[in-house]
């Protein structure tokens, strides 16, 4: 990695269309991007529907306890999740 | 712009497919994390007990599971074995 995610600017500018290198970053960046987004909706709608009843004028203290609760246990069973799709995904291929 | 010369490329075609790749199996994560979380969770607690843990690895499991038989079953009623539910197994 010498210097394509550095300067997104020197790419285009010099020969008039974009080095693969820049294309490549900036797709990753974008594609990072989506992927956080997606994981902050899910994490929303699942820590709303566990943590908050009828809604109030604002959020409680233990409405914010629960959410707070509720975001790290979303994670750890995002990464539960993720490690055993990845092992089924090696189990499988081994068979081939 | 020379858009034929960037397609043409086989760095990014690479790059692509293994991009399209890593992106197949974040969604699928996400999915089933969502599912697995109405089939696993009651209340959030200060930490993931392993009896709730265990329960994500064979949702994960069953899922996939799910997905081969469906395929796999397809598959079958496509080779013109009938209708449905005449192929049940057993």
């Amino acid at each position: 990695m010498d210097g394509f995610g550095s300067d997104f600017s020197s790419g285009a500018a010099g020969s008039g269309k974009m080095d693969p290198g820049t294309i490549m970053e900036q797709v990753k960046v974008q594609i990072a991007v989506a992927n956080a987004q997606e994981l902050l909706q899910r994490m929303t709608d699942k820590c709303f529907k566990k943590c908050v009843g009828k809604p109030g004028g604002s959020l409680d203290n233990s409405e914010q306890k629960c959410i707070a609760m509720c975001m790290d246990r979303y994670m750890d069973a995002w990464n539960t999740v993720s490690r055993a799709y990845n092992s089924r995904l090696q189990r499988e291929r081994a068979r081939i | 712009m020379d858009t034929q010369g960037v397609t043409a490329d086989p760095q990014l075609q690479q790059f692509i497919e293994v991009e399209s790749q890593k992106q197949r199996f974040q969604q699928l994560v996400h999915q089933m994390t969502d599912v697995c979380w109405e089939k696993c969770m009651d209340k959030p607690g200060p930490k993931l007990d392993s009896r709730t843990e265990t329960c994500f690895v064979n949702c994960v499991e069953r899922f996939i599971d799910t997905s081969q038989f469906i395929l796999n079953r397809l598959e079958q009623t496509q080779r013109g074995r009938g209708s449905l539910s005449e192929t049940m197994s057993d």
